[in-house]
């Protein structure tokens, strides 16, 4: 029999069993979500697409090592969260973009957004998006030259002489003549084209039907709810059917809801766990919010596409939103009711 | 099927293990350790002394007080020892050791009543609370006063058959082998209640032992509903239980009874079929003896009172490996650093862990995912709570309703970071409670001085 005075018994506190995802699996879901769209970027924008990829995930990688290793902290890089952000930045900019450029985008958003406020689930603003802002700001130019897919396929491959740029969908949708241009617009590319990705844009942008079928992936994995796209593309669809600028109003709302990053934001930018709210009423208003600002700024704003600032502005309300809606207490809104009802 | 309440988990239940297999009676140990607090409230004083001869259902702990129940010996012979011994709920306590003589000599102090139908409620919740009958789902809070305050008050009486803690299965085997005892068991607490209906409430994962309550209810038209529930944990928790059958929400740090509800797990009906009917008191406790770590996982019977150890050995031993034992759930169960310690009331299972049932990863940081979130079935922001614990913020700890929380362990459960969640609440209500009981001292403190200037 055995001898139960030898087992080396621990005594911990309860629960003693715990569920099989942690927060690499859930990591390595997202990196599972990003592939068809890096696959369709690959596709149209040729191998440059993945080699930039690769450069911003290494570098991601590399300045999170570091920068744990001198400031003498555990290491972390095993969670695959710097993954996820490496092939979040390289989405987020122009297939051209210069790779030591990449490199110092993805220094700013490991070690300045995430890193210096304490590493994972501690940044406020989501990593890929601010490093694209400080890129933008710094490199306005690089940051805004479009190739485009349809007539240059294979110009990323070597060098960038022979690339035809191209204007975004989202720039033709602005102006002051803007029911031409959108004219002009649907002339060049169809709403076919705009739903496959044969478009220019940013390397992971471009294509919805790819961003589709990874945040489908993602809501089944139950890596997202269903709150934060929903309302955000919701929020989108209805103001741009509501205000066309255009004579069609559903042609308005799809090109919209197609064109720039909105459905690479709304699934996978604004979803990011640590500067989204954690209640779903919250989560519902910051779609909305998100909506609404991108909405804004693409009419009004000087810039042509707004998802990235309107998630960020959004980022810094989420925790006053986690402040301000709270589930409603256990066993206080019935007998509340009750009271009311008595009197 | 019934009304789902929020959040919740749905783990691997495990019980496959043990769930075909019988309840079997343990061989009798050669000694019992009874310790004199196997209740919520105060321990009982020990009425035997070393050398005295005891009987099976003897009285050999008087009731401490008003929240209390008595303890019976549970086997015949001799007593050996009175005196502090380790226990399930850490630490030592009073217990009475007797060496069992193997006898099985009955007390005379168990009489049936001779018409256990003419019974008033209030003879009946005299047998109940003689019969030492406390919540043996694990909560071990003392029946009788649940029933006696509850009368008049409850409208609902819910028998609680949701076994919904991973790896139990003594409820489940109880439903297939003894549905008459349950049935008729509930069928007196509507009596108790004066209610001519009561609710079993059991999961879908026990679809043979629902199956099995309504032939006998339909053999015996008792007055008794099975509702069949999703499976769900926490649903045998007390207020999860109550939302789901009635959809009804227990205020925060009341009891069920606010609400008209009164629950009763499937053993405590037994127990009281058995008090009621045969004057028996509690002796006996069925336990599921599962995990990793056990060689042969069993459903056995045992005298209250036996060493864990008799158990791991009727079940083949334990592995080698074996890392942890746990009494109770693997959700909300007790942690044991010994085989010493004694199957008590509310002992429901005992596990032997030797996998890595843990996953406990070195340094813990929450990616704010949310998920605690949505599994709290007392809607907490559990973490929130967690920051508030960990650096000291007692006010917004206590703002945050930390004290509703029930410690389900739900939020660790689902946590993907494996942030210790639980814990640090336990750790937090100790520090809530230790700055009020500071608060209170000094308030009184300052009250005396003011009288005395």
């Amino acid at each position: 029999m055995t001898d139960y005075k030898n087992l080396k018994l621990i005594a911990t506190s309860s629960p003693h069993i715990r569920s099989a995802e942690n927060t690499k699996s859930i990591m390595l879901d997202v990196i599972i979500s990003l592939i068809p769209a890096l696959a369709i970027a690959v596709y149209y924008f040729g191998f440059r697409a993945l080699t930039v990829t690769c450069v911003s995930v290494i570098s991601c990688i590399f300045w999170e090592w570091l920068y744990r290793k001198l400031m003498k902290k555990p290491q972390s890089i095993g969670d695959l969260s710097c993954v996820v952000t490496g092939i979040l930045i390289a989405f987020v900019c122009p297939v051209t973009i210069g790779y030591w450029q990449i490199v110092i985008g993805a220094m700013f958003a490991i070690v300045i957004v995430k890193q210096l406020f304490g590493g994972i689930g501690k940044n406020f603003l989501n990593p890929a998006l601010a490093a694209r802002a400080f890129m933008l700001a710094s490199w306005a130019s690089a940051m805004t030259t479009w190739i485009d897919p349809a007539q240059n396929k294979a110009a990323a491959f070597g060098s960038n002489v022979d690339i035809v740029t191209a204007a975004t969908p989202l720039s033709m949708m602005k102006g002051d003549d803007i029911v031409t241009s959108f004219q002009n617009l649907t002339a060049q590319y169809s709403v076919m084209d705009m739903f496959l990705g044969k478009i220019g844009g940013s390397l992971g942008e471009v294509s919805a039907l790819m961003l589709i079928l990874g945040g489908a992936y993602l809501l089944v994995r139950k890596v997202i709810s269903w709150h934060i796209p929903v309302a955000y593309i919701g929020t989108v669809a209805v103001l741009t059917l509501l205000f066309p600028r255009g004579n069609n109003p559903v042609e308005w709302m799809l090109y919209n809801l197609f064109g720039g990053g909105l459905l690479l934001g709304a699934f996978f930018m604004a979803t990011d766990y640590s500067t989204s709210p954690i209640t779903q009423k919250g989560q519902l208003i910051y779609g909305i919010g998100c909506g609404l600002f991108t909405v804004f700024i693409r009419y009004f704003g000087s810039y042509n596409e707004g998802v990235c600032y309107s998630i960020m502005v959004m980022n810094c309300f989420a925790p006053l939103i986690d402040r301000s809606v709270k589930p409603a207490r256990f066993g206080v809104v019935k007998s509340n009711k009750k009271e009311a009802a008595a009197k | 099927m019934a009304q789902a309440f929020f959040g919740g988990v749905h783990p691997n239940d495990m019980k496959a293990a043990t769930n075909g297999k019988a309840i079997e009676q343990l061989a009798p140990p050669a000694q019992v350790v009874i310790p004199m607090s196997q209740h919520i409230g105060k321990p009982c004083t020990p009425i035997v002394k070393v050398g005295d001869h005891v009987k099976v259902g003897q009285k050999i702990g008087e009731p401490g007080g008003f929240v209390s129940a008595p303890i019976h010996a549970s086997v015949s012979g001799t007593v050996t020892a009175v005196e502090p011994r380790p226990y399930s709920m850490g630490g030592d306590m009073m217990a009475v050791v007797i060496e069992n003589d193997l006898k099985d000599e009955m007390s005379e102090e168990i009489q049936a009543p001779a018409n256990p139908e003419s019974l008033t409620p209030e003879q009946m919740v005299e047998l109940v609370k003689n019969a030492g009958i406390v919540g043996m789902g694990g909560a071990t809070f003392p029946t009788h006063i649940k029933i006696s305050g509850g009368i008049g008050k409850v409208d609902t009486v819910i028998v609680n058959g949701a076994e919904c803690e991973p790896y139990i299965t003594a409820d489940h085997r109880t439903m297939l082998e003894r549905p008459e005892e349950i049935v008729g068991g509930a069928a007196l607490l509507a009596k108790m209640f004066g209610l001519d209906k009561v609710h079993i409430g059991v999961e879908v994962n026990k679809q043979n032992g629902i199956d099995m309550l309504n032939k006998v209810i339909a053999e015996k038209k008792a007055p008794v509903v099975v509702e069949p529930m999703r499976c769900r944990y926490p649903q045998g928790a007390e207020k999860q239980l109550c939302q789901a059958i009635t959809g009804r929400q227990v205020p925060p740090g009341a009891l069920p009874s606010e609400v008209g509800c009164a629950v009763f797990n499937i053993n405590t009906t037994c127990a009281i079929y058995r008090a009621i009917t045969q004057g028996m008191p509690v002796v006996k406790k069925i336990v599921t003896v599962s995990g990793s770590g056990v060689i042969d996982p069993k459903n056995l019977e045992c005298p209250i009172g036996t060493p864990v150890k008799n158990l791991f050995d009727a079940c083949g031993g334990l592995k080698d490996n074996t890392y942890k034992l746990v009494m109770g759930g693997p959700m909300m169960g007790l942690a044991q650093y010994t085989t010493d310690v004694p199957v008590g009331k509310g002992t429901g299972c005992m596990l032997a862990f030797c996998e890595n049932e843990e996953q406990t990863v070195e340094n813990p940081q929450c990616i704010r995912c949310g998920r605690c979130v949505n599994v709290c079935p007392m809607h907490l922001e559990p973490l929130m709570m967690y920051q508030y614990a960990a650096r000291d913020m007692l006010v917004e700890l206590e703002d945050a309703n930390i004290m509703d929380c029930m410690e389900c362990g739900a939020c660790t459960y689902i946590c993907p970071a494996r942030m210790h969640l639980t814990h640090m609440f336990k750790v937090g209500k100790q520090k809530l409670g230790n700055k009020k009981a500071a608060e209170k001292a000094a308030a009184e403190k300052a009250a005396a001085e003011k009288k005395e200037a």
